[in-house]
């Protein structure tokens, strides 16, 4: 077998010392400023060749698979603040990969190819104040007139919204009654210095601090038609395709921050005294530790069976993960979501007075980690997602089923 | 102009180093081996060059086995261009003139036109290789250089001149500077420049395909005997008023511990 182009240890290796050398020194300043220098970075990260790591080699990416975006993820994941993880993560693998997929040779010249080499930030505007997992009512349009598109609306909670140059926006490009919300929708490359877009503010959060999340209005703003990805009416289609991806991405974060909770914790509890002992010499402490440990290691499990799972549909050619991949990707945005408030919930407890300040990693990771059940899909959209599949949610089949029943037939049964 | 760099693998400086015995010397079968970091300096001072245009081509020498390939493909990650590892059963018991000699004639070979190498290697802190080097091909040389400056085919070298003062060398091409701490911060590898590595050819040459033998390269140096070194000594506490102490603490942590 031929020996891979690089093995995953490497990139490791590459990404934490990048860690180490470019985001944890400036962690604490950028946490209290409340931003961190995107364009800065970014172009640092292009430099090491980390903004692309699973795009085409044709547009300045790595070309592999994506077992090496999960290493980037989790490695990304033990810095010290996770906001400039997630910034990180909606460059590479969150605005990008519709415009990779399926995006014009001239758009993926004018920004993709910026991007990955981290000359140019990007957003994704997806969420509005009446649509956040809720992606079909969005309200945002974008009207034909002449050569161009003219976009009216606004996206809340966009991360790194305020230091963007372009926003891979997600509008309807078809309106009026009758119209399916799932193939009325476009993705759309907005140039974010175009006329009639309003950075409205930076959002005060509850935790994510680093991270410039923005609100954006858009009034007007005419952007080229040659900006559409894809094709017109595909942008919720093209969007659900690259969930599966994001929400890996995501728990692959969780888990390296969770990691590297669970050892600063260790460290914490052994130091620090109590009674005349290590905190950590307790039972209920290391027991406790040692069952959170086995926790996360079920979700890197669990993370891992379905990157593999993935990478093996993607050799086989499918574009589109399969409905099992769905399933297990949607079970581990959940588990990570649910593990992130549990993990930093019990180890804060043990770093007691210290790790109620403000400034303590427990404390942080406890602000931080809470959006892991909100973005990117809610818990409840993801349970949702795996009852559907489940055949367990309530809807046009189980109505048939009752109906069925009360005719006194048998649907589904099982052949004998 | 193509630039040489000098870059040996040593035992890296947290690495647990236990002597075997008298006679066999340092067990290295479970240290980890990494580019001298004096010579990530060299290596970096060339990169910079080539990225400023003044160097064409960065060559890369090493003398050793198999095993210091990998962080002759760390340097091609960083970006050198051209990886040579000499590699000689005359070389096993050679010392350091013979492996200058060795040094001078691949470089002398591929017709460059500066030679960098770190001031001295972390293993055995010898600092005798640049300047023998230089004298072997009769070029100039600057050894403990902290600032570089390359043009017009000369340079000017900023130089330690002891007790904290430093001084400012002009010479002209062909020369071998050794570099010191604080000329820069070398670079990490791009992930994509790792990727390449793994296809990077080393060239590896034989004494005989440098124009020398086993004679010329014989060890003048004999080692009598391998042993660990003293156990540290207590440590002293300076008396006195505090403004005397403070500049006598400075002038022993410049002059005697040689960390300022």
């Amino acid at each position: 077998m031929e020996s891979e182009p690089l093995s995953l240890d490497e990139l490791r290796a590459t990404v934490r010392a990048f860690v180490a050398e470019e985001i944890d020194p400036h962690a604490e300043a950028w946490e209290e400023a409340q931003l961190f220098p995107a364009h800065t970075l970014f172009k640092k990260l292009g430099d090491r060749g980390l903004l692309g790591v699973g795009r085409d080699p044709r547009w300045g990416g790595l070309g592999l698979d994506f077992r090496y975006t999960v290493v980037m993820a989790e490695e990304l994941g033990r810095c010290k603040t996770a906001a400039v993880a997630m910034a990180i993560g909606v460059q590479t693998d969150m605005c990008t990969p519709a415009l990779a997929n399926f995006g014009s040779d001239e758009l993926r010249e004018k920004y993709l190819v910026p991007a990955i080499a981290g000359d140019l930030v990007g957003c994704i505007g997806v969420s509005e104040p009446e649509a956040g997992s809720d992606v079909a009512s969005i309200r945002t349009t974008a009207v034909k007139d002449g050569d161009d598109y003219v976009i009216n609306g606004g996206k809340l909670w966009i991360t790194n919204g305020i230091q963007a140059d372009f926003m891979v926006c997600l509008a309807n490009t078809e309106t009026g009654p009758g119209v399916n919300p799932h193939n009325n929708k476009s993705l759309i490359v907005v140039p974010m210095n175009s006329p009639g877009v309003e950075r409205a503010k930076k959002l005060h959060k509850l935790g994510m601090w680093a991270s410039d999340t923005a609100q954006i209005f858009f009034d007007n703003v005419r952007v080229p038609q040659s900006h559409l990805i894809g094709v017109e009416g595909a942008g919720f289609l093209l969007q659900m395709l690259q969930f599966q991806d994001e929400r890996l991405w995501g728990a692959a974060n969780v888990v390296g921050s969770l990691d590297q909770l669970i050892a600063d914790t260790i460290e914490q509890t052994r130091l620090r005294m109590a009674f005349g002992k290590p905190i950590l010499h307790n039972q209920v402490v290391h027991h406790r530790l040692a069952e959170l440990c086995t926790e996360i290691e079920a979700l890197r499990a669990l993370i891992w069976r379905t990157t593999e799972q993935l990478c093996a549909e993607r050799r086989a050619g499918e574009v589109q993960a399969s409905e099992q991949v769905v399933r297990l990707a949607s079970m581990c945005k959940l588990k990570a979501g649910r593990l992130s408030r549990e993990v930093a919930d019990a180890c804060l407890q043990y770093w007691g007075g210290m790790g109620f300040m403000w400034e303590s990693p427990v404390a942080r990771m406890f602000r931080d980690g809470r959006l892991v059940s909100i973005g990117g899909g809610a818990d409840e959209v993801m349970l949702n997602i795996i009852s559907k599949i489940d055949g367990t949610l309530p809807g046009r089949k189980e109505e048939l089923q009752l109906l069925a029943k009360a005719l006194g037939y048998e649907i589904n049964k099982k052949k004998s | 102009m193509k630039i040489g760099v000098c870059l040996k693998q040593v035992p890296a400086t947290d690495s647990p180093i236990k002597v075997k015995d008298a006679v066999s010397g340092v067990d290295l079968a479970a240290v980890k081996m990494v580019i001298n970091p004096y010579d990530e300096f060299a290596l970096e001072e060339a990169l910079k060059l080539k990225d400023a245009g003044i160097a064409t081509q960065v060559i890369v020498y090493t003398v050793g086995p198999a095993d210091a390939d990998a962080r002759l493909k760390d340097a091609v990650a960083r970006g050198a261009d051209i990886l040579v590892r000499i590699d000689d059963p005359g070389l096993a018991a050679a010392d350091s003139l013979g492996f200058a000699k060795a040094l001078a004639a691949a470089a002398k070979a591929d017709g460059v036109g500066l030679i960098l190498a770190g001031k001295q290697a972390v293993d055995t802190d010898n600092a005798q290789v640049p300047a023998m080097i230089a004298e072997l091909l009769g070029w100039a040389q600057a050894t403990e250089c902290d600032k570089l400056e390359v043009a017009g085919g000369g340079f000017k070298a900023w130089v330690a001149a002891g007790g904290g003062t430093r001084d400012v060398l002009q010479g002209s091409l062909p020369a071998v500077i050794s570099t010191d701490k604080g000329i820069n911060s070398p670079r990490s590898p791009n992930i994509k420049g790792v990727m390449a590595s793994k296809k990077a050819p080393v060239a590896v040459k034989d004494l005989a395909a440098l124009g020398l033998s086993a004679g010329d390269v014989a060890a003048k140096v004999s080692l009598k005997a391998w042993g660990a070194p003293p156990p540290r000594p207590a440590g002293r506490i300076l008396q006195g008023a505090p403004a005397q102490v403070a500049k006598e603490l400075v002038g022993l942590l410049r002059s005697e511990a040689k960390v300022i």
